[in-house]
């Protein structure tokens, strides 16, 4: 079960960071930020400070969820790239290897076909880092590494202190 | 799956309530909202019907505290109970860590448990995962009501597990955080026994 866990470490998500701070400036977009498709929000760049990127992140992965179940029922293996459209700001989402979801909100300051472009070469950087952290982690498990973590001395008193 | 992020040092799980409709998922999750402090909680997220019944999922992220420097952050979802958003609830359980199975106590309800408690098994094989095997945790709700079954009679039924049980009344808390927290602790356990 837990094979696939997300594993992030502080030299790829600089390398994250980097990339999403690049796409954010050269889309001319107001926020970016990046989701595990099962909700989680990853990191994200630009006016983050008046949006509920939780909420946010928990929806989006709803709406990739719900979009790639019409897919199957169509006979289609994903739809990529989800474009929503509002009076003020419009909303680009798009699935990278699979796993990860981009989500870039912009203004009429940016255009789809800028941010098309942009999101496009963003995915395919993104998209070899997330290899990396797959093969970092399968390499660490392997040697064992990983055992070192805080995961060896949880205990049941901890547990009992997150509720309290 | 969980995420374990150690550049911002979080450790993120998700937990999925299941349940037949109206057996008290949503209302498991408001009462944790209610009784959680405005810094240990996000939005609770109900995507509902005009008539507040689920349509595809509630959703409330908690960070309860730390273990070892970790933030420790739970992700709760309800799914759809009601039987013909079968397609919504499969979608739900995509990654999920633990699952909480709210039973509803009444007589009447008893195939409803039976049904829904099959489809859960059904959905996780389909993403690849084993319920016997799942963090999981069971709540009888509804123990305040007149017609319901002996808890023994429920365990029989539906817990063939036998993984911790809970009797509850969700809309006065009862129970609630006693089932979070049985199932919390197995998920990280599980974690453990993986890193």
């Amino acid at each position: 079960m837990t094979g696939s866990d997300l594993v992030m470490y502080e030299e790829e998500f600089r390398k994250i960071d980097t990339e999403l701070q690049k796409l954010h400036q050269q889309s001319n977009a107001k926020v970016v930020f990046l989701v595990d498709k099962n909700g989680q929000l990853i990191a994200s760049a630009g006016e983050t400070h008046d949006i509920d990127t939780t909420s946010l992140a928990s929806l989006t992965a709803g709406n990739i969820a719900a979009t790639g179940g019409i897919a199957r029922l169509l006979g289609e293996k994903e739809f990529t790239i989800l474009f929503h459209e509002g009076e003020k700001d419009n909303i680009h989402i798009s699935l990278i290897g699979q796993r990860i979801i981009l989500v870039v909100i912009f203004d009429s300051r940016s255009s789809l076909g800028l941010v098309r472009l942009r999101v496009k070469k963003a995915a395919e950087a993104l998209g070899k880092i997330f290899e990396e952290i797959t093969q970092k982690v399968e390499k660490e498990k392997g040697e064992g590494k990983l055992e070192e973590s805080i995961f060896a001395e949880i205990s049941d008193e901890d547990i009992d202190n997150l509720f309290k | 799956m969980s995420f374990i992020n150690y550049s911002s040092r979080e450790i993120n799980c998700k937990i999925v309530y299941y349940g037949p409709g109206l057996c008290g998922k949503t209302t498991n999750l408001q009462y944790i909202y209610r009784r959680t402090n405005p810094g240990q909680k996000g939005k609770l997220i109900s995507l509902a019907t005009e008539t507040e019944r689920t349509l595809f999922f509630d959703f409330l992220p908690l960070a309860l505290g730390d273990i070892k420097g970790f933030k420790i952050r739970f992700h709760l979802y309800t799914v759809p109970g009601q039987v013909f958003y079968a397609a919504s609830r499969k979608l739900i359980l995509k990654g999920v860590d633990g699952v909480v199975f709210v039973a509803d106590s009444q007589i009447e309800r008893m195939d409803s448990n039976i049904e829904s408690l099959e489809d859960l098994g059904i959905n996780l094989t389909e993403q690849g995962y084993q319920l016997e095997k799942l963090p999981f945790a069971m709540q009888y709700n509804k123990r305040d009501l007149p017609n319901v079954i002996p808890v023994a009679d429920l365990d029989k039924v539906l817990n063939l597990r036998r993984v911790p049980g809970f009797e509850a009344v969700a809309v006065t808390g009862k129970g609630v955080f006693e089932t979070l927290k049985a199932v919390a602790r197995q998920v990280l356990f599980e974690l453990k026994s993986h890193y």
